[in-house]
């Protein structure tokens, strides 16, 4: 069976070490943070200016204040701090956070990523913060739909549209199977409701078994 | 000198004039100045190109200043959202013209023009179409992009509290990018919830030391 977003973010979860830094971005990344144990002691960073950010905000809870970089409304933990915009990206490109999460319009054989354009015409261009997470966080995983809504890939030899970073993607999460980005290629680690020929048939880009 | 304490809105952004590049604070609705975009619409400067994060969303703040067709150019790094359709139709009408920075960048930019380094060479967005025409140049073996800094004519900013000398503490998320574009803007006036007393606000505490802010007014 493939994976519901549901099952994806737990995947993502599963592998993000206790005691990690993390920025989980906008959109069905933020599902990650259900999935994190409560005490492996992992950090949530909003690139709006916190560490240690809450869970969503409800009922009196909502401080307009208070709100993470998908402008939702969240609440603070013990040992929360906040910073200006300037620092957070600092932290972020210094090398400090250790994981960032974010979902993909492409993601490239080399780990090159799409996630910010379609490159249409009438497309207005909205960057926000993908740019520097790509480069700046230790490791980058994607969380996507291995196929998009009309069956083409997602996972391509070379990304078609506009590009957020370069060869900076390091796993890649879907419905259908999780993927490495390694040096030697494309690694498959696992897969749902899908063998591995018929992975190799659906996609253009040569394909690694995790066991050699 | 240290700042002035404005009675009022319209007191605070006087003498802003047409064709300012104006530092507007704020992610989203948090930490928006809203009632000094407010005095600067009743002030009237136009021809103005606004950076902040976003375009505006909803019909208040920015959203409003776009409206009155008073800003010939925003730089921003996310003008879409689901409420951001003044600027989408203006955008799409050819009324606006829009510099996409990456979010990080916009800060740092600022940074620099509040540091006095006269530009920086930065990994983000290297291969993309937002680094094309710029310089690049690698750097122990990891390439990056010229990138020049951003000033301000004027900032307005939100923060939590002043006191009359123009200290300001900011609260939560809304911290953002108030005390960056504190250091970039030549005119820098902010709102606040409350002047307190020189004094009373802890040495400690205080993000904006008084040096960088021009006008306080509560709102």
């Amino acid at each position: 069976m493939s994976l519901d977003k549901h099952e994806m973010a737990a995947l993502v979860a599963r592998d993000i070490r206790p005691g990690s830094f993390v920025n989980l971005g906008i959109g069905q990344p933020t599902l990650v943070a259900d999935h994190l144990p409560a005490d492996a002691g992992i950090v949530l960073h909003t690139e709006n200016g916190m560490l240690n950010m809450g869970p969503a905000a409800t009922g009196a809870l909502i401080d307009p204040d208070l709100i993470n970089a998908g402008k939702v409304p969240v609440t603070e933990l013990p040992g929360s701090a906040y910073f200006h915009h300037a620092d957070s990206f600092a932290m972020m490109r210094g090398g400090h956070l250790d994981v960032c999460v974010l979902g993909a319009f492409q993601v490239s054989a080399r780990g090159d990523l799409a996630n910010w354009h379609t490159g249409e015409p009438d497309a207005i261009p909205a960057v926000g913060g993908a740019m520097d997470l790509a480069v700046g966080a230790k490791n980058v995983y994607v969380m996507m739909t291995l196929f998009a809504k009309d069956g083409t890939p997602k996972l391509v030899p070379d990304c078609t549209y506009p590009l957020t970073g370069l060869g900076c993607v390091d796993r890649v999460y879907t419905d259908l199977a999780t993927f490495v980005i390694a040096p030697e290629g494309v690694v498959v680690r696992e897969t749902y409701g899908i063998t591995f020929a018929e992975l190799g048939e659906r996609l253009a880009v040569p394909l690694l078994r995790l066991d050699g | 000198m240290t700042a002035v304490c404005c009675d009022t809105v319209a007191e605070a952004v006087a003498g802003i004039r047409d064709g300012s590049t104006v530092l507007i604070g704020g992610f989203g609705l948090a930490g928006m100045p809203v009632q000094l975009i407010d005095a600067l619409i009743g002030q009237g400067a136009t021809d103005l190109t606004v950076v902040s994060n976003n375009a505006g969303n909803g019909d208040t703040g920015l959203a409003a200043l776009l409206a009155k067709g008073r800003v010939r150019k925003m730089i921003c790094s996310f003008p879409r959202q689901s409420d951001s359709w003044v600027f989408d139709g203006l955008y799409r009408a050819g009324r606006i013209e829009l510099e996409v920075v990456p979010q990080g960048n916009l800060a740092e930019r600022m940074r620099a023009a509040g540091a006095g380094i006269g530009a920086f060479y930065c990994p983000t967005a290297v291969g993309t179409p937002l680094a094309e025409g710029k310089e690049i140049r690698e750097i122990e073996g990891r390439t990056y992009v010229l990138e020049y800094p951003i000033k301000g004519d004027v900032a307005l900013i939100g923060a939590h509290r002043s006191d009359r000398m123009g200290n300001l503490v900011y609260r939560k998320t809304a911290r953002n990018f108030g005390p960056v574009m504190a250091t970039a803007g030549e005119l820098v006036i902010a709102q606040v919830s409350e002047i307190v007393e020189t004094g009373e606000l802890d040495p400690e505490a205080i993000v904006t030391p008084s040096i960088y802010v021009d006008r306080v007014v509560a709102a």
